[in-house]
């Protein structure tokens, strides 16, 4: 039995189908990112969890134990929402005791706890402020606080970075990892930040339109999304309708190039995903298709380029600097060229096509 | 430039000091006048005095009495219907909102006639207690009929405020509440109750105010029999022709408004320190 599992959970709103038979599972200790677009259906998966909603068909489990209609506040759960969701009416230390005091634990234990989540959070010494004399930074870490001090079996996270400025929500980022290790809980983390889920988590479930897309590694979901939309999704790509002529062997822009996955069969239909850090450029004649550069922007790291192959535009990122209207040609050694199916249903061509 | 502009726009409220002078100051210092002088224009603090008179002191307990009364009542019945209404799960939640709200669009002195019709001996409600053999009650001219008609004028009053204050809490935080394991009675008391305090507190102000100084419903429900101290006044303005006294016994009653309102709004400060561990 895994730790958490959703049972084909169907959860709709005013008729719209957020989630359609939703299957899912989740490792103890794991560090799990939902990661979608918004009304992807990825807040409603954790809103489920959290007990905030109930499904309209299917089970989920924790630990083996149904917990479908369980209601929030008996849930070994406890959640960080993303507007932080402080009682604005208590201090700090009055926010953190909040769940404590409802356990009845005793004072001693509760200014202990308090005393020992200031610490994690490095807030030592907060205890009475008020919640108005925070930043939203501290409020967030504050909201984290309150949420460990009861010891859940799983941690909830709304969304917590998004309101925060970029800077703050890297060292949050790199905080919450630390956070999880020292707490050795499982942490279930919602976001539309690509990059953040990269960087922190060990699992990510990419979900679009109430379906999960793919469930990975970062590096799984990164070096081979499984469908169009994942590859969009995360990172940026070319993504180019091509012909798998046979194995190792693929058709796009109307040139052969070799590749090296295999077992699509032979004439197939297939979407070719190609990183723009992955293209090289060269003198022209010298790559597989000739080019002509029509736009280059500086990004800090990289240049980002444009080449207009025909009527088809690549987008590029190098370091080394080129002048739009340069003649160059285009390289892709066979491993950075990613071969995906076709959307095989109707259902799943629909989602395509909404996306775009 | 600027400065002239300031000019310009302060200019433009005018109006507005034009009537608060017309329609509050001037008022004001006529009934001042009044309530400092005697029938012959000389200078007196009798008619201030004139509170200690027995019967003006138990008018105005009575009405403090009959307001306390109408107010406990009025939170009481307020604050569930506000809280079930905000917690309505329907997309058109103005317009249940608007429904409580309707009967304060009626005229006020139809709605009171309207309740003595009810009451009466051969009213509707002893018509009904009849027909169901449970015998007949003289409610009419009672104290409790001038609390009844004043719960039912003032009641929009409490609903309102209460409600505003409801819908200003995030659900995010009684969502937090659940989270941490609060049961709905401890959401109630130690996140609803104490968060929707202003809304609280503003409504007992207006209904707290009018059910002080009121003396049309004693009027019509109290038959001359329950005498609040608006009743008096009333009475020294119009039957007694003293304008005199009205004034004065008008003063103390502001004094005991403002008393009452500025305690509530203390209370209102003090809220914000949260409650103790």
């Amino acid at each position: 039995m895994e730790f958490i599992q959703f049972d084909k959970v169907s959860k709709s709103y005013d008729g719209q189908l957020i989630l359609d038979e939703l299957d899912l599972n989740v490792k103890e200790n794991s560090f799990v990112t939902l990661l979608g677009p918004s009304g992807c259906g990825k807040t409603t998966t954790l809103r489920l969890l959290g007990g905030f909603e109930k499904p309209d068909s299917g089970n989920i489990y924790l630990n083996g134990t149904d917990i479908t209609l369980l209601p929030a506040n008996l849930r070994p759960i406890n959640t960080v929402f993303q507007k932080y969701a402080l009682f604005p009416h208590m201090t700090i230390a009055e926010n953190i005791a909040f769940g404590l005091k409802i356990q009845k634990k005793s004072q001693d234990y509760i200014n202990d706890k308090i005393k020992y989540a200031l610490k994690l959070v490095n807030l030592d010494g907060f205890e009475n402020r008020d919640i108005d004399s925070l930043s939203g930074g501290q409020q967030q870490r504050i909201a984290i606080a309150r949420a460990i001090v009861n010891e859940p079996k799983v941690l909830l996270l709304d969304e917590p970075l998004g309101a925060l400025d970029l800077k703050l929500r890297q060292s949050m980022q790199y905080e919450l990892m630390k956070l999880k290790q020292e707490l050795g809980i499982t942490f279930i983390y919602v976001t539309h930040d690509q990059e953040e889920a990269l960087t922190m988590s060990d699992t990510i479930v990419v979900m679009n339109q109430g379906y999960i897309q793919q469930i990975g590694t970062p590096e799984d979901i990164y070096n081979e999304p499984e469908n169009a939309f994942v590859a969009d999704f995360i990172g940026e790509s070319n993504i180019i309708e091509g012909i798998m002529i046979k194995d190792e062997l693929v058709q796009f822009l109307g040139v052969q190039v070799p590749c090296v996955d295999k077992g699509f069969g032979n004439m197939k239909p297939v979407d070719v995903v190609i990183r723009p850090e992955d293209v090289e450029l060269d003198q022209p004649g010298k790559g597989f298709m000739d080019g002509i550069i029509t736009g280059c922007i500086f990004k800090g790291v990289h240049y980002e380029l444009d080449v207009q192959c025909g009527n088809w535009e690549w987008m590029v990122h190098t370091t080394k600097y080129f002048e739009v209207g340069q003649q160059v040609s285009l390289n892709v050694i066979p491993f950075n060229i990613q071969i995906m199916n076709k959307p095989a249903s109707e259902d799943e061509e629909v989602l395509k096509e909404d996306d775009k | 430039m600027i400065s002239k502009l300031r000019t310009r726009t302060s200019f433009l409220a005018g109006p507005y000091a034009l009537w608060v002078l017309i329609c509050t100051v001037l008022p004001l210092l006529f009934i001042l006048y009044y309530a400092l002088t005697n029938d012959n224009g000389h200078f007196t603090l009798d008619n201030f005095t004139a509170i200690a008179d027995p019967i003006h002191l138990k008018s105005l307990w009575l009405s403090f009495q009959v307001a306390i009364i109408t107010t406990v009542i009025c939170l009481i019945m307020a604050y569930p219907a506000a809280l079930i209404l905000h917690n309505l799960k329907i997309s058109n939640k103005s317009f249940v909102v608007f429904l409580f709200i309707l009967p304060m669009w009626m005229n006020f002195m139809l709605r009171i006639l309207a309740w003595q019709n009810i009451l009466s001996n051969n009213g509707i409600l002893n018509n009904i207690l009849k027909f169901l053999g449970l015998g007949t009650i003289h409610i009419l001219y009672t104290k409790s009929a001038v609390i009844l008609g004043m719960v039912y004028d003032f009641l929009p009053y409490m609903i309102l405020p209460i409600y505003n204050s409801l819908s200003k809490i995030n659900d995010d935080i009684v969502e937090a509440a659940a989270d941490l394991g609060a049961k709905w009675h401890t959401i109630l008391f130690r996140i609803t109750l104490p968060l929707s305090k202003d809304g609280i507190i503003s409504g007992v102000i207006m209904v707290f105010v009018p059910s002080l100084s009121s003396f049309v419903v004693s009027n019509l429900l109290g038959g001359g029999k329950v005498l609040l101290i608006g009743n008096v006044i009333e009475q020294e303005f119009t039957l007694a022709r003293n304008w005199n006294l009205g004034s004065g016994l008008s003063i103390i009653l502001m004094i005991f408004v403002l008393l009452s309102m500025s305690i509530m709004n203390n209370e209102d400060d003090a809220g914000k320190g949260g409650m103790p561990l």
